[in-house]
């Protein structure tokens, strides 16, 4: 069920992410969401792309370390109190969430959330239990 | 085990023998350079030294001493002691830290510099019923030109590739079963990775020795090197100045390096007073030709940091034994009062499951030295959390911390973001302005 996230390992410095994201344009790779955790010296670049293979493909090819691993994505109304609500199941089932980010759909009235936890099942089976709708790959190369 | 020598007369000759051999040699040597070498005089006249007050070894501290310096100064003539008619060949070295260092051979020159080498191939167990692969550099390097020298004289069936083309090393050391390979050490590590990948086992090819030297390397390397190509790895020491490789090799015991002292005396001093100190002591290694003609070094300052050992070898020789270099006086860093060698921090890299890719970055803020360490992230290890990544900085912290006394900064850095060692990589980088 689980959607795949691109984790790419950058220095922190000037340029880094522009060229990352020039060589996916160049490829015709779409981003999804990105997001950047960093410590002064180094960043982790996480990206949920429409075509994550030939992401991969590109970035290993171009001298990047690349990791790709599973996260939960969740589709949620984008109204007050929504993304609490979410978490708030998560709380309850005592499942931690290590990081996440957000973004929003184009056209529908929609946010998604990309989670990631350390028990991808546990963490899905208590949100489609509370009624959210999980989202796949197969989600992400439409939006 | 059979213990094997080429010279077995020299190589086990009892130690008082050798004294007097180095004494009546050195005598004729310094006899020969003051004669010939206007520069060397100079510096004995200098010091108020004549070739009348060297009666033997024990009177070798009186000599003055010769530098990298002083071989720059006398470029490319200054130090030849013989008629350019009467000389041979050049070797020179690569000159990648200043101008380049050109050495000069008659031909009874080459022949005691492949003797040396003989040394070391036969003591790595070969025979005249050996193919031996020379995969060193050949040309102004003298890797090739010593050990394709040595390999002649202990009648080795010799292969003479050169350094590079792996694909074609691999096809020859297959094709014609090489059984001693001689190369630098990270070329062999290489190779043995490139003949994993094409599928061979260490069983699989009929190698038994290798003669790896040229460049700094670790036990660790050692065994990594053993274990992919499935034989003995001999360290072999040398340098252009002298000769080239051959001036001291390792035995069956893998416990350092002896040293040809009948024909390179080894004296250790302390690099800052000159101050010659007793066995044991670490200190740098210095250099005495005693039987060179064309290009005869005198007291010449390696600037190696190593200790010189007369604890009796199982291999029979008497010849004194040298440590592995632990580092360069010029590579060591003085960081918080603590004496640093990067080959400390290579140790602890290996040991730690990292690649010997690496930084030193030291510097000086509010009159503290700050030592940084940039490392390269490993794929292995590599994850999507920053907590991660933090936790392996101070682990690696921690074990560097162990072995040096001093506690670094380290980095961890994406992967070939540190220039690539062809030799000579930057490894240190001190900003620190101390005038």
């Amino acid at each position: 069920m689980a959607i795949k996230q691109l984790t790419v390992f950058v220095q922190n410095k000037r340029g880094s992410v522009v060229s990352v994201t020039d060589l996916l344009s160049q490829s015709g790779v779409d981003l999804r969401a990105l997001s950047i955790a960093e410590t002064q010296d180094l960043g982790i670049l996480r990206l949920i792309v429409n075509d994550e293979k030939t992401a991969e493909r590109v970035l290993t090819e171009n001298g990047y370390l690349i990791k790709v691993i599973d996260v939960v994505g969740v589709k949620i109304a984008d109204a007050p109190g929504k993304l609490t609500e979410a978490l708030s199941v998560l709380d309850r089932a005592d499942i931690n969430v290590e990081y996440l980010y957000a973004f929003l759909a184009r056209t529908e009235r929609h946010a998604y959330l990309v989670l990631r936890v350390e028990d991808n099942a546990a963490a899905e089976s208590v949100l489609s239990g509370a009624g959210f709708k999980l989202i796949t790959d197969a989600d992400i190369s439409k939006l | 085990m059979a213990q094997n020598y080429y010279q077995k007369e020299i190589e086990t000759m009892a130690p008082e023998e050798m004294r007097a051999l180095q004494s009546e040699k050195l005598v004729r040597q310094v006899k020969h350079v003051y004669e010939n070498v206007a520069y060397y005089r100079d510096l004995m006249d200098k010091k108020g030294v004549t070739p009348d007050d060297i009666h033997g070894i024990e009177d070798l501290h009186k000599l003055p001493f010769l530098s990298k310096a002083d071989l720059r100064d006398a470029y490319p003539y200054g130090l030849l002691a013989k008629p350019l008619e009467d000389c041979v060949r050049i070797q020179s070295t690569s000159g990648t830290t200043g101008r380049r260092v050109v050495a000069f051979y008659t031909q009874k020159d080459i022949d005691l510099w492949e003797d040396c080498c003989a040394r070391a191939i036969t003591a790595a167990g070969g025979t005249k019923k050996d193919v031996c692969q020379v995969a060193y550099g050949y040309g102004l390097f003298t890797g090739g030109p010593g050990l394709n020298g040595g390999s002649h004289k202990v009648g080795c069936l010799t292969l003479p590739l050169s350094s590079g083309n792996t694909e074609r090393q691999i096809q020859f050391m297959t094709d014609l079963g090489a059984t001693i390979l001689c190369c630098t050490p990270s070329y062999a590590a290489y190779i043995g990775e490139s003949l994993k990948e094409m599928g061979y086992k260490p069983e699989d090819i009929p190698l038994k020795a290798g003669i790896f030297g040229a460049e700094p390397w670790t036990e660790e390397m050692r065994r990594g090197i053993e274990e992919s190509l499935g034989i003995k790895a001999y360290d072999i020491y040398g340098l252009t100045e002298t000769s080239g490789p051959g001036v001291a090799f390792e035995c069956s015991e893998q416990t350092g390096m002896h040293v040809n002292e009948d024909h390179f005396y080894a004296e250790i001093i302390d690099p800052e007073t000159g101050e010659v100190l007793p066995e044991g002591s670490k200190g740098e290694l210095v250099f005495t030709s005693l039987d060179k003609e064309a290009f005869p070094l005198l007291r010449y300052r390696t600037r190696d940091i190593c200790v010189l050992s007369r604890k009796k070898c199982s291999c029979g020789r008497t010849l004194v034994k040298m440590a592995k270099p632990m580092g360069r006086t010029d590579d060591m860093l003085i960081i918080r009062g603590v004496n640093v060698f990067p080959s400390q921090i290579e140790t602890v890299l290996l040991n730690e499951g990292y690649q010997p890719n690496y930084q030193i970055v030291v510097d000086r803020v509010k009159n503290n030295d700050t030592f940084d360490v940039n490392v390269e992230m490993t794929p292995e290890t590599f994850t999507d959390k920053v907590s991660d990544v933090v936790a392996m900085e101070k682990s690696l912290a921690g074990a560097l911390k162990t072995m040096l006394g001093i506690n670094p900064a380290v980095h961890l850095v994406p992967p070939k973001t540190i220039v690539r060692s062809e030799g000579k990589a930057v490894r240190v980088i001190d900003k620190r302005k101390l005038v």
